[in-house]
C-alpha cells in the first residue's frame, strides 16, 4: 500500500472511528484526512462500508473513535451540531423532499440560515449559477423531476447550508454516463472553487478525474490509500477492492 | 394551423385548485339556506374541519401518527365547560385556558412520548386518549361522569350570545377560515418546512439543521391546540359534554375524515369533515344498508383517490417527469 501525501492542513480526519450496526461492526478502526481544496475519492466494493463511513462521520450510526473537523473533535450522535459546523451530506438516493417544490427544498437548504433574506439570496444565486436548470423549475414538485435533475437539487440544497466540507454518497447512482459527467464538472467546479468534498462512488474512473486522493474501501477497512495520480488502470485498482 | 392547447396551462390549474373550497362553499351554503338539521350537520362538520386540521399538521405534514387527539379535545372541552357553568366564566376566556391546559398536557406527555416511532407512538399516544377517557368517567365531582355536563352557554363574546343555527354556522366558518389560513401559513413558513421535511426523511431533516425532537414536539403542540380549540367549540355548541363525545369514536372519525379529505394537502381536512359528515345523510333513504353504502363509499374514494379527494384537484405545483435527464 502506498502512502497518500504527507499530513498537511487537514480540515477534516477521522481518527480510528469505526460504526456498528447493532452488535455488526462494518468499519474497523478507519483514519482519512481530507485537505482544504482537496476532492477525495471513497472507492470500493458494494458493501465495503463507503457509505457508512459518511454516516459515521455526521454521527448518523453508533461510533467510536473521533472525527477531527478545522482542528476540533466533532459531537458524536448529534447531526444537528454537525451540520451546524458546516458538514453537510448529499445522501445516497438524494434524499430531496419530493412533495415539496425545488424552492421550498432549497430554501430548507438554507434551514440553519433563518431570516436573513440577503444571504439567502447570495447562495440561492450561487446555486442557481451552477444548476440553471433548478432556476428553470422553482415551482416544480422535486418528486416529479427527472434523476439528474433531482440530484441537481441534492447538491443545490447542501451548497444553500454554506458548506465547510461536501460529502456525497454515490451522486452518480442510477444516472445515464452523460448526466454523470455533467454532475462531476459541477463538481469539479466546486473543488475549485475551494470547497473540500469527499465523493463515496462506484463509478471509480468518473471519479479519478476529479479526486486529488482516493481511499480504497474494502470490507469494512481502508485498503489503500493513493494520490489519484498514482492509478493508472483497471488493475492498479482492482488489486485493492477484495484484500 | 392547429395550435395544440395544453391541458395544465397555469389558468387551468390555479381553477383546479379553487375547486374543494368551490364545494366546501357550497356545502356550507346549503347549510344556510336550509337552517334547522342541515345547519346543525354542516356545523358539526365544520367543529370537525378545526379538530382535523390539527391531525393533518401532525400527520399530514410531519407524518407521525396520534391517536390520542381526542383527550385534547376532552381537555379543552371539559375546562371550558366546567369553568363556564361550575365558575361562570365568560365563553372566550374559557376556551382560551382549555386550549392552554391542553398545550401544556401535550407538552407533559409529549416529551417522553415522541422519543416512540411508528407503532410505538400509535400506541403511546392511543393509551393517554383512553386514559382521558377514563379520568372523564371516574372523576365525577368534576365532569359528573357519564351523567355530563349540562347547560353550557353557547358561543358569544361578552353578553352576546350567538344562539341561532345560522348564526353559529357563521361563526364556525369564520373560525375553519382563520384555522385553514393558519394551517396554509405554516405549511408554507420556515417551520411547516421543517414539518414536512423531518416527515419525508428524519435523518435527512437532522443533516440539513433541523432539530427532529423539537420540531416534533411543536407539530404536536399546534395540533393539540387545534384539538382543544375543536372540543371547546363542540361543547358550545351543542351546550353539553360527556365522556362519550371524546371518545375512540372521535379519533376514528377523524382519521377517517382526514383520509378522505386528503392527507398533507390544506384544503383535505375541511374537504374530509364535509364529505364524512355528509355521507350518511345522502345514504339515509338506504335505510338497513345505509352503514354498508357508506362503507362501500369510502372504499371507492380511498381507491380512486388513496391521497384524498382534496389531492386530485391539488396539480398547480405538478409538472411532467422531463425525459431529457
Amino acid at each position: 500500500m502506498t502512502l497518500a501525501s504527507a499530513p498537511g492542513d487537514a480540515i477534516l480526519e477521522t481518527q480510528a472511528l469505526t460504526a456498528r450496526y447493532g452488535h455488526v461492526r462494518v468499519l474497523a478502526p478507519t483514519d482519512i484526512r481530507v485537505r482544504t481544496g482537496e476532492l477525495v475519492a471513497i472507492l470500493g466494493p458494494n458493501g465495503a462500508g463507503k457509505s457508512t463511513l459518511l454516516r459515521a462521520i455526521l454521527g448518523l450510526t453508533s461510533t467510536t473513535g473521533q472525527v477531527m473537523f478545522q482542528g476540533k473533535p466533532l459531537p458524536r450522535g448529534d447531526a444537528v451540531a454537525v451540520s451546524a459546523r458546516g458538514v453537510v451530506l448529499v445522501p445516497e438516493g438524494r434524499g430531496i423532499f419530493g412533495p415539496m417544490t425545488v424552492e421550498e427544498n432549497l430554501q430548507l437548504g438554507a434551514y440553519r440560515l433563518g431570516r436573513d433574506k440577503p444571504e439567502f439570496e447570495r447562495r440561492l444565486a450561487r446555486v442557481l449559477e451552477l444548476f440553471p436548470r433548478l432556476g428553470e423549475r422553482r415551482a416544480q414538485l422535486a418528486g416529479s423531476m427527472s434523476g439528474g435533475e433531482q440530484q441537481m437539487l441534492a447538491i443545490g440544497r447542501a451548497l444553500m447550508g454554506d458548506p465547510k466540507i461536501l460529502l456525497l454518497d454515490e451522486p452518480s447512482l442510477g444516472l445515464a454516463p452523460r448526466i454523470t459527467a455533467e454532475i462531476f464538472e459541477k463538481l469539479a467546479t466546486l473543488r475549485d472553487e475551494g470547497l473540500p468534498i469527499l465523493l463515496v462512488e462506484q463509478k471509480a474512473p468518473a471519479a479519478l478525474k476529479m479526486a486529488t486522493r482516493v481511499y480504497v474501501l474494502s470490507l469494512g477497512r481502508i485498503a489503500a490509500s493513493l494520490d489519484a495520480d498514482q492509478i493508472t488502470s483497471h488493475e492498479d485498482l482492482a488489486q485493492y477492492y477484495f484484500t | 394551423m392547429k395550435t395544440l392547447r395544453s391541458t395544465t396551462s397555469p389558468d387551468w390549474r390555479s381553477a383546479l385548485r379553487l375547486l374543494p373550497w368551490g364545494l366546501s362553499a357550497l356545502f356550507v351554503g346549503y347549510g344556510f339556506v336550509a337552517g334547522g338539521y342541515p345547519a346543525t350537520v354542516i356545523g358539526f362538520a365544520l367543529v370537525y374541519a378545526v379538530f382535523v386540521t390539527g391531525l393533518n399538521l401532525f400527520m399530514g405534514y410531519t407524518n407521525q401518527v396520534s391517536f390520542g387527539q381526542n383527550a385534547f379535545a376532552a381537555v379543552g372541552g371539559y375546562m371550558s365547560a366546567v369553568l363556564t357553568t361550575t365558575y361562570q366564566w365568560p365563553v372566550v376566556p374559557a376556551m382560551g385556558a382549555g386550549v392552554a391546559a391542553a398545550v401544556l398536557l401535550a407538552l407533559v406527555i409529549g416529551y417522553p412520548t415522541l422519543r416512540l416511532k411508528g407503532h410505538y407512538l400509535a400506541m403511546g399516544t392511543l393509551a393517554i386518549g383512553l386514559i382521558t377517557y377514563e379520568i372523564a368517567v371516574e372523576w365525577q365531582s368534576v365532569t359528573q361522569g357519564y351523567l355530563g355536563i349540562s347547560g353550557i352557554p353557547p358561543l358569544g363574546v361578552g353578553s352576546y350570545e350567538v344562539t341561532s343555527d345560522r348564526g353559529q354556522l357563521a361563526l364556525l366558518v369564520a373560525i375553519v377560515l382563520a384555522s385553514t389560513f393558519i394551517s396554509a401559513r405554516i405549511r408554507d413558513s420556515r417551520m411547516g418546512r421543517a414539518f414536512l421535511a423531518l416527515g419525508a426523511s428524519e435523518n435527512g431533516a437532522m443533516a440539513l439543521g433541523v432539530d427532529v425532537a423539537r420540531t416534533k414536539l411543536l407539530a404536536f403542540l399546534v395540533s393539540a391546540a387545534f384539538a382543544a380549540l375543536a372540543g371547546c367549540l363542540f361543547v358550545h355548541v351543542v351546550g353539553y359534554v360527556s365522556p362519550e363525545v371524546f371518545g375512540l369514536h372521535m379519533v376514528i372519525l377523524g382519521f377517517t375524515m382526514l383520509y378522505v379529505g386528503g392527507v398533507g394537502s390544506v384544503a383535505g381536512p375541511l374537504v374530509g369533515a364535509l364529505i364524512v359528515s355528509l355521507m350518511p345523510e345522502v345514504f339515509r333513504g338506504f335505510k338497513d344498508y345505509q352503514d354498508l353504502a357508506y362503507g362501500a363509499a369510502l372504499i371507492v374514494i380511498l381507491i380512486y383517490a388513496p391521497r384524498g379527494l382534496a389531492s386530485l384537484f391539488d396539480r398547480a405545483k405538478a409538472r411532467p417527469r422531463s425525459a431529457d435527464l
